[in-house]
């Protein structure tokens, strides 16, 4: 199809997990004979089998359409997907700039949720021309007529002319193309200006290193070419250019207004960052594309191998996995209880569970995780601000200061039945009520300040317990707060267990801390003497528990000659020590390195 | 070097006998009801296969310095059963002189007459299963004898003329009481049993037992309590003049048990019948454990093992300290140099530094052994050494 910057629409879809947005999009590549039925795996889109086990999308993906629509025309759509998550909201924005307009996807039972509302609003910053689409109208308490009324009252859009569909049944998706073509402005860019294209995602092949995936602003980018990251200021020559079908094709050429990839053996994903510009390097751009930001980390953990020899296993997986993720940082680190290991920085709990998860599964590494935290800002006595990013390493109490954490601006919304639950708890993890709007007669919206650091605790899962799962949660970053916080250790057998140090609010640091103890006694196995299980703040001791010493351990029956059966058994017990870590004197089982986590509410 | 050679000690001999008249609650070990066409099948059986190794195995190989015939309970068989058992043994094996020939028995399945064809045939120790003087305990372990006809079955061992009599006991029986206890081994002594042995109960998975127990059906013998009836038996024993040699296992002097001597002692010994375990010429293995296919195999003429394995140097040191270990007196340090050319105390230098540290093991008089402390830990011990 020749190009012509009037018959191209670029756009993606806005949706709340599990309102349908994967299986619309394969609705329209079938639609479009982009993938025969044949090709069409359940939910195209989502490439990795965490993102189809866990229903979200975590990497995005694009994909060129080619639809003849009923004006007689040709056009090219580019769907571009975003990431359905929290913690890659710059990464939808970046892929919302690489757009003109997006389909709000709403579940017809559902209504909206606050993530996408977060992503329409994000969508309006970015001026996109937004069509409603109600879909799920198959189901029986399907209400579109109310979804239309929320859509109107919350982000005061037109509803009048929603789309009604069933993506499940394929209802409506001719509509959907139509719109997009008729609704949706083409591109805009000066095709004769220098190069100007914005990377809104990339990943890494290892055949073809980085992959760039681009929207061209201005201007164009053929294979041969000599390009330049504006940010970076790093050079590569073009090897290939091309497009998504939705595996990757060549073309010779992508021009102003089309979305494609790049390879030019970009050997680190780092050096192709989301939102940096691309231009030719012989006739560059001077102005980058607006929006640029290094993805900084706001939650850290400790990764380490279980067993010590697994370090070189674990720093080399961290390695492969960096190479395709820009944002996943990780420092060695070593602990006094742990030993050798890292400290990673992720975008947020998802990110670091889905790292968790890869190293253990497509690594099968044997992990200990502490527990994470946020990023603090101390200031010292001595007037120097330092960034805490293990709580082991927070200065003593008589050098501080100050101390800042990270706030967040929380987004709730919720049936108006659980108003009361979720402002619980939102006082409960120190969140400062800012305002409440009701949406419609049933459901409200909330907003709350709050600390990170009470989010990443434990938080989800309060969250969908005390509302039975109705209550959608976004947030964005809203800059440091001073509070009261004061490092609670854990000493074991009078040792301070540093893998186990958390920083916690004063006021809540006694609760925590006999919550702690009291779920670490019961994961440390019994050892033959005594084991005091403390918890302290500076040098007051403020709980206690006591692992009670073994005092009979003897297999007094005599088994015949059955000698291998004694000798498996005593085998099988030691086998399972060896599974956990020593630290000085005591066994410490992996699930106690979670404890922190994990202990329970009530 | 060659002082010490396991493979020159004469063999001990042990024959399963797969039968009870009914499974006692906490029992794991196979045994099956008791028909008699089964045993006369199993007999048939247990005949052929002595009569392969007798002719399988050299002369050494077939000096035999204690034979047990434990179970189940072997005295479900009649009398006259057991005695062809040994008359079949001293046709295919050697039993040499002073020989230990102990059958196992339970109270209720013995009488006068039958006890007394038993030391005519031969047998010159008997174990008896009395595990309580408690009637009510005894149904709690599901045995099916009385306190009285346990005390009515060793005196008329006594009186059959067995001279070597052991007793076995149960402790940390749910419900039982240190007085309850107490009373089981005043009643024992009482009865002046050359042999005494104890055993902690062990709440098997999947017995009757263990179910009740995890069911709450009645409440698991606390820790410190079983530790304290462990500690109050080895006092009282003691003051009774029996010697505490073994960790379970208590003699008057020179009547110590020869036959599981040689399993503590890592020596080789021969197991017949069903489930029966041998170790011999470096190999661990054992017999098919189900009656039938016991019975199949040998009635092909086939070997009935079901599964072995060869013992490496490496392991066979390791087994030699965890079960040299369950003798009070320890491992014999220079028995164990001349068996492996090796010190015990190089070779487990660590682990023996780590235990002596904890003060669970220390070295006395050329043995290693368990220290006061270390005995109610011995698992802990042993795992080291695996």
């Amino acid at each position: 199809m020749k190009w012509d910057k009037n018959r191209i629409r670029n756009f993606c879809i806005i949706a709340h997990i599990d309102h349908g947005k994967s299986t619309l999009a394969d609705r329209l590549l079938e639609y479009t004979g982009t993938l025969s039925g044949r090709e069409m795996t359940d939910q195209v889109l989502d490439q990795m089998d965490l993102e189809r086990e866990r229903g979200i999308t975590i990497k995005m993906q694009a994909v060129r359409l080619n639809y003849s629509a009923r004006d007689g025309r040709d056009y090219q759509l580019n769907l571009i997907d975003t990431p359905g998550h929290v913690d890659f909201s710059y990464e939808v924005s970046r892929s919302l700039a690489a757009c003109e307009g997006a389909l709000l996807v709403v579940d017809a039972v559902q209504g909206i949720e606050a993530q996408t509302l977060a992503n329409v609003y994000l969508a309006l910053e970015h001026n996109l021309e937004i069509i409603p689409v109600i879909n799920k109208i198959d189901l029986p308490s399907a209400n579109p007529e109310r979804v239309k009324k929320e859509i109107e009252d919350v982000i005061g859009l037109d509803a009048s002319e929603a789309v009604l569909t069933s993506a499940k049944e394929g209802t409506g998706v001719e509509e959907i193309l139509e719109r997009i073509v008729t609704v949706v402005p083409p591109p805009g860019g000066q095709a004769g200006a220098p190069l100007r294209a914005l990377i809104f995602d990339s990943h890494y092949d290892p055949y073809k290193g980085a992959i760039a995936y681009i929207r061209v602003v201005d201007g164009s980018v053929s294979s041969g070419m000599q390009i330049k990251m504006l940010v970076t200021g790093k050079e590569f020559e073009v090897n290939e250019v091309g497009i998504f079908r939705p595996s990757l094709v060549s073309i010779g050429e992508l021009r102003t207004g089309e979305v494609g990839f790049i390879a030019a053996s970009i050997k680190n994903v780092k050096d192709c960052r989301v939102g940096d510009t691309v231009t030719g390097a012989r006739k560059p751009a001077t102005e980058p594309l607006p929006g640029y930001r290094r993805a900084t980390p706001m939650v850290y953990c400790g990764l380490y191998p279980v067993e010590t020899a697994g370090y070189e296993d674990l720093k080399e997986a961290l390695a492969k996995l960096k190479l395709n993720d820009a944002s996943l940082t990780d420092e060695p680190e070593t602990s006094e209880a742990l030993g050798f290991g890292f400290r990673c920085g992720f975008l947020g709990l998802l990110h670091m569970e889905i790292v968790q998860e890869r190293l253990e599964r497509e690594y099968g590494l044997s992990l200990i995780t502490t527990a994470p935290n946020v990023v603090y800002h101390v200031v010292t006595t001595a007037g120097e601000m330092i960034e805490i990013e293990n709580p082991s390493a927070m200065p003593p109490a008589g050098k501080i200061e100050f101390i800042e954490e990270p706030y967040v601006k929380a987004t709730f919304m919720v049936p108006k039945e659980y108003v009361g639950p979720v402002m619980e708890l939102c006082q409960d993890r120190r969140g400062v009520f800012t305002n409440m709007e009701y949406m419609s007669v049933k459901r409200v919206m909330m907003n709350y300040d709050m600390p990170l650091s009470e989010i990443i605790y434990d938080f989800f899962d309060q969250l969908k317990s005390r509302t039975k799962g109705y209550a959608s949660l976004d947030y964005e970053l809203a800059g440091y707060r001073q509070a009261k916080l004061v490092k609670l250790d854990v000493m074991i057998a009078g040792e301070v267990l540093d893998a186990l140090s958390v920083i916690v609010h004063r006021d809540k640091a006694y609760h925590r801390g006999r919550q702690l103890v009291e779920k670490l006694r019961g994961l440390i196995p019994r050892h033959l003497f005594e084991i005091p299980i403390q918890a302290a703040v500076g040098n007051k001791i403020i709980a206690r528990e006591t692992v009670r010493a073994v005092r009979k351990d003897v297999l007094a029956k005599c088994y015949g000659g059955d000698v291998t059966r004694k000798r498996k058994l005593l085998e099988k017990q030691k086998e399972g020590k060896k599974r956990m870590k020593q630290v000085g004197n005591v066994e410490i089982p992996q699930e106690a390195f979670m404890a922190v986590l994990s202990v329970s509410e009530k | 070097m060659n002082g010490y050679k396991p493979d020159r000690m004469p063999r001990a001999l042990y024959i399963h006998v797969p039968f009870c008249l009914k499974k006692c609650h906490y029992c794991d070990f196979v045994s099956y009801p008791f028909k008699a066409g089964d045993a006369e099948a199993y007999l048939g059986a247990l005949f052929r296969e002595m009569r392969s190794y007798g002719s399988a195995l050299s002369g050494e190989e077939k000096r035999i310095s204690s034979l047990y015939i434990g179970g189940g309970t072997p005295t479900c068989l009649p009398a006259a059963g057991l005695s062809a058992i040994l008359e079949n043994a001293a046709l295919h094996f050697n039993l040499l002189p002073g020989c230990e020939i102990t059958v196992e028995a339970n109270p209720g399945t013995v009488d006068p007459g039958g006890l007394r064809e038993l030391k005519r045939a031969g047998f010159n120790r008997l174990s008896l299963g009395i595990q309580s003087f408690q009637d009510r305990l005894l149904r709690v372990l599901g045995r099916v004898h009385s306190a009285r006809e346990a005390v009515c079955a060793a005196r008329q061992a006594r009186e059959a003329g067995f001279t070597n009599l052991n007793l076995d006991f149960i402790f940390g029986v749910p419900g039982q009481t240190s007085g309850d206890w107490l009373e089981t081994l005043t009643k024992a002594v009482e009865l002046f049993p050359e042999h005494i042995a104890l055993y902690g109960l062990q709440l098997e998975a999947g017995t009757p037992l263990e179910r009740s127990v995890a069911g709450g059906a009645v409440k698991a013998c606390s820790e410190d309590l079983e530790l304290s009836m462990y500690l109050t038996a080895i006092e009282f024993l003691a003051a009774h003049g029996y010697i505490h040699y073994e960790i379970s296992n208590f003699a008057r002097p020179g009547r110590q048990s020869v036959h599981n001597l040689g399993y503590w002692l890592n020596r080789p010994y021969l197991g017949l019948g069903p489930a029966a375990h041998s170790y011999l010429r470096g190999r661990r293995f054992h017999n098919y454990s189900s009656l039938k296919s016991y019975l199949e195999k040998v009635g092909l003429g086939e070997d009935p093992v079901e599964a072995g394995e060869h013992i490496p140097v490496g392991r066979e040191m390791s087994e030699t300290m965890f079960l040299g270990l369950r003798l009070i007196k320890g491992v014999d340090l220079g028995r164990f140099r001349r068996r492996f050319d090796r010190r015990a105390e190089v070779v487990y230098r660590e682990e023996i530094a780590r235990l002596e540290q904890n003060g669970l093991i220390k070295v006395a008089a050329g043995y290693l052994q368990l220290t006061k402390k270390g005995l109610p830990l011995a698992n802990a011990v042993f795992r080291e050494f695996v």
